[in-house]
């Protein structure tokens, strides 16, 4: 059993009842109780405890193994040879918690000719490249990228290793830690460094209703799937000077036991991708009518802007999945978020509250969203968007 | 989440088959219903978590496991496909389907995970599913980020399944009644035969350090639109003195 607790020992301070987030510890007489099948051994009440009554059995750190370990490594994904935004965003906060441990930052490039990202890897904060370039690349496949990774990281031994969580990389990284035995902390938001050198890995949980800090003490590389669109990339600097080193890892194709028989697009034409555009206009529930997503597009034209919808407007067919914002879409950080007849439930908030400017026009006064937006206005869509278009349009004009 | 104490509120929150999981039981039992073949529907859990099991046979599946011991308790995504693997592996199988990822920690994690530990290929997110006419091949659509490929495996295989893979049915009273006849194990950390500190929080590579409320942004600025127009241009004025457009 993980949880050890000292009835002896307790003063009955009742601090740890409020600490715990599961609910597992009630009064007992002048002491606590544990209710043992809602605790999940998070530790928040042994923390908590100011005469160490309560005890949660951990591993014993091997220092003389992890102090093996260093370097902080990015897996920077391609899409048929075009570098995921992703895999800036990730080089950029690779070079932070690098330079924190005074390390050295990795990316590691896989796939078939895209050698020539290696140089904007560097610009933007890699000191080396390892460019692992073969036709069996090409395709993204389980086994064969999992081989390449699984055979650089045992071979240099990294502290850290961060992936895109998109969905090649949500698929690969768990691969990985499976088969080196390693911890991995999945979709994270935040990345630090602490005193004792350690990753702190910070991830949303229970649909965002409850964030959580991780840690993989025991094991080596730290590694974590970093969601998309939530650290911002830096601007590249053409003068960094970088190493690109080419590695051959040999797969044969009997390995890879999955075979990609067509690829397929489903971007709407005319449509922008809601994780790569400046300007979201955003539709809801409120809007009542397909038919009626005319608005929202003559803004979004305005404002170059991508089309998004809400979970229950794309259920409905109105919009295709990939313009779903929230937490079972796609997460957004635009500079400009607009969200029509949208109530803001939180798992819609989880999708977009990082982004830099958010209005909000609903009919409900007490819709979540006005408590994320910079401007709200309380008011029917169907008499404010087409007065907010004619000034739109105004303003553009008189430029 | 209870502001006061900051603790989850999760009175009357009862132990639900994930949304996800639906798919995937229903996935199985449409082939089973296409191909033949057995279906076991299995978990890790706590006790409550019996009721999802339940719900599963009423849609259709043939007999329940349920690995369940205080040994497990405080597993991350590891452990937890590890205890999965230490069972499955003793079983024979074409297919395992897995939920794309829970709905509490959603990491999609444990699919992958368990497909490494019991060393078959894995197609995670897949909305459609189709065998060979030979029976040893499976042909899918996985979802991408750019839409969805087709990819083919050899069995036996693990798939996660997501949104737009089937419509999972409702159990109907039959499928309900019958459900408590049909074959329901309960294995223990002595029936697994697993080295305990291998499993549950112990056997967890990552940990939880600690769990807080997210930051709340502040709403900023909210008017009424008794006058749509001037509504609007005090939005637009605004957008444009923060340089938005």
């Amino acid at each position: 059993m993980g949880l050890l607790y000292d009835r002896d020992t307790c003063t009955g301070c009742m601090l740890c009842p409020k600490a715990c987030n599961f609910d597992a510890i009630e009064k007992d007489g002048d002491k606590v109780k544990f209710d043992l099948d809602k605790c999940v051994l998070c530790g928040s009440c042994e923390e908590v405890c100011p005469v160490d009554a309560i005890k949660i059995e951990r591993k014993k750190i091997d220092s003389a193994e992890i102090a093996k370990y260093k370097d902080v490594w990015t897996f920077c994904e391609t899409s048929d040879g075009r570098l995921r935004s992703v895999a800036l965003e990730l080089v950029t906060k690779g070079r932070e918690l690098a330079d924190t441990l005074g390390e050295k930052l990795t990316a590691v490039l896989i796939g078939n000719n895209i050698e020539n990202h290696a140089q904007t890897l560097i610009h933007h904060g890699a000191d080396r490249v390892l460019v692992v370039d073969a036709k069996i690349f090409a395709d993204y496949t389980t086994d064969a990228y999992t081989i390449a990774m699984t055979s650089l990281i045992a071979s240099r031994k990294p502290s850290v290793v961060l992936y895109g969580a998109t969905n090649n990389g949500r698929d690969l990284a768990p691969r990985i830690a499976a088969r080196l035995g390693l911890g991995l902390t999945a979709d994270c938001t935040g990345l630090e460094i602490d005193e004792a050198r350690q990753l702190i890995q910070t991830r949303p949980a229970f649909g965002g209703n409850i964030m959580a800090e991780i840690i993989s003490p025991y094991t080596r590389p730290q590694m974590a799937t970093v969601r998309p669109n939530v650290f911002k990339p830096g601007e590249p600097d053409s003068s960094r000077p970088g190493e690109i080193e080419k590695v051959n890892i040999e797969v044969s194709p009997v390995q890879v036991r999955t075979r990609v028989l067509e690829k397929v697009s489903e971007a709407v034409e005319g449509m922008k991708s809601v994780e790569e555009a400046d300007v979201i206009v955003c539709s809801g529930r409120g809007i009542k009518d397909p038919a009626n997503l005319e608005l929202p597009k003559q803004l979004a034209k305005l404002l170059d802007a991508a089309i998004g919808g809400s979970r229950p407007i794309v259920d409905l067919g109105w919009l295709p999945p990939s313009q779903q914002v929230g937490q079972s879409g796609r997460t957004v950080c635009p500079k400009l978020y607009i969200a029509l007849g949208i109530s803001g439930q939180i798992q819609h908030l989880a999708g977009m509250s990082s982004s830099d400017f958010v209005v909000a026009i609903n009919k409900d006064p007490d819709a979540p969203i006005f408590s994320v937006a910079d401007f709200g206005i309380v008011g029917d869509i169907f008499t404010v968007l087409p007065e907010v278009i004619a000034e739109v349009k105004r303003v553009l004009d008189s430029r | 989440m209870n502001e006061e104490t900051g603790t989850l509120i999760r009175d009357g929150v009862p132990s639900i088959l994930n949304p996800f999981d639906e798919l995937a039981v229903e996935a199985a039992i449409q082939l089973k219903e296409k191909h033949g073949g057995e279906v076991t529907i299995v978990t890790m859990g706590p006790p409550q978590a019996k009721d999802a099991l339940l719900k599963a046979l009423a849609m259709g599946g043939d007999k329940a496991v349920h690995l369940t011991d205080r040994a497990f308790a405080g597993a991350d995504t590891w452990a937890t496909a590890l205890t999965l693997a230490e069972y499955i592996k003793t079983m024979e199988f074409d297919l395992v389907i897995c939920g794309k990822q829970a709905i509490d920690g959603d990491t999609a994690q444990v699919g992958p995970e368990l497909a490494e530990l019991l060393s078959v290929p894995q197609i995670c997110y897949v909305r459609k599913i189709d065998i060979s006419e030979d029976g040893k091949q499976v042909i899918t659509h996985r979802e991408t980020d750019e839409g969805y490929e087709v990819v083919r495996a050899k069995l036996p295989v693990l798939l996660t399944a997501t949104k737009g893979l089937n419509e999972p049915r409702l159990p109907n009273i039959m499928g309900i009644m019958k459900a408590k006849q049909k074959p329901f194990e309960e294995v223990n950390i002595e029936k697994l035969g697993t080295d305990p500190d291998r499993l549950g929080l112990k056997g967890s590579p990552t940990q939880v350090r600690k769990v807080f409320p997210p930051e709340k942004k502040k709403g900023g600025i909210k008017i009424d639109a008794e006058n749509p127009a001037a509504a609007a241009k005090q939005l637009v004025e605004f957008l444009t003195k923060k340089g938005a457009i």
